[in-house]
């Protein structure tokens, strides 16, 4: 099963990153850019999905200073059969 | 006395780290494959970009065979001294509270800053008295320390915070300008300046040194203190 990882500092945690990014777009006449905040993407090919939130708690990300979003863009497949704990997205 | 000095693929500051060591007792190298401490008495663990920072800083020197002994070692007291990445590596296997973060400038900086010592009881500070102002390297550029206010509150009152940049010196923008911390019982320490830089007066400063002698004389006072030994 394919699964993407959404990492991002977590809420009011400094971002520099996407403070630099968010000065930088109007400088380029790009207007009205807020909120900018940059993380990973991590993609991988899983046997089990059910482990995913152990392995960004223990691994993928750093809980301490990091949120994560576990996407699964074929759970939502018409064709796939989704049991109920099957959400295609899991967001701590 | 023996020193143990990690050395993962990516390191750059074991040599250093090494000499230093050297200057106050007996130092190895250690390679992160291995399963053996050497009945080393204390252990560093160096500054330089393990696995490349691969993923986050820090993040996967941890899973190296050897840090599991690390970790065994200083559950029973040993005394582990993470300098730079080794701080990095130290705080993701969860040895030691908080995260160090890409410094707000984005920058790697590397400049001489003065540290005031802000805890003296530690393994790796017992050598220098409170108030006492070190002056020695730093160079990184994800050194910003970071943990929830809650969490520095309690390191602040339980004296977890060992050395502070002094006044004007801070670069990285770490919380509380903490330059270091320790565990709850001091004998695991972390700190993002380069003590092992600053062991000569010749390049500057020779007060690195101090945190060295400083677990040479525990050694030294309480060998029965060490690893249950």
């Amino acid at each position: 099963m394919r699964a993407r990882v959404l990492i991002r500092p977590k809420a009011g945690i400094l971002d520099p990153q996407g403070q630099a990014v968010e000065r930088a777009l109007p400088a380029l006449g790009f207007a009205g850019v807020r909120n900018v905040h940059i993380g990973r993407l991590v993609e991988l090919d899983v046997e089990d999905p059910a482990q995913l939130p152990a392995m960004c708690e223990q691994l993928l990300a750093n809980p301490l200073v990091e949120d994560y979003q576990i996407q699964r863009p074929d759970a939502d497949h018409p064709d796939q059969s989704a049991g109920p704990d099957d959400s295609a997205e899991v967001t701590r | 006395m023996k020193f143990g000095v990690i050395q993962f693929p990516g390191s750059c500051d074991e040599r250093d780290a090494l000499h230093a060591a050297s200057l106050v007792g007996d130092a190895v190298l250690l390679w992160h494959r291995s399963h053996d401490l050497q009945g080393v008495d204390a252990v560093i663990v160096p500054g330089g970009f393990s696995y490349g920072d691969y993923l986050r800083a820090g993040a996967l020197a941890r899973f190296s065979p050897l840090m599991e002994e690390v970790e065994r070692f200083a559950r029973v007291g040993g005394p582990v001294l993470g300098i730079c990445n080794g701080f990095q590596v130290l705080c993701e296997s969860g040895l030691l509270p908080g995260a160090l973060l890409p410094n707000t400038s984005l920058r790697f900086v590397c400049r001489q800053v003065a540290l005031d010592v802000v805890d003296a009881t530690t393994k790796w500070t017992g050598a220098c008295a409170r108030g006492d102002r070190l002056s020695m390297p730093a160079k990184h550029q994800t050194g910003r320390y970071w943990a929830p206010d809650p969490v520095l509150d309690e390191l602040e009152a339980n004296d977890q915070v060992v050395l502070r940049y002094a006044t004007g010196n801070g670069f990285n923008g770490s919380a509380r300008d903490i330059a270091g911390v320790s565990n709850h019982a001091g004998n695991v320490v972390g700190l993002m300046p380069h003590p092992e830089h600053a062991v000569d007066p010749l390049t500057g400063s020779a007060d690195g040194l101090r945190l060295f002698e400083s677990a040479a004389l525990i050694a030294a006072a309480y060998p029965a203190d060490l690893l249950g030994k």
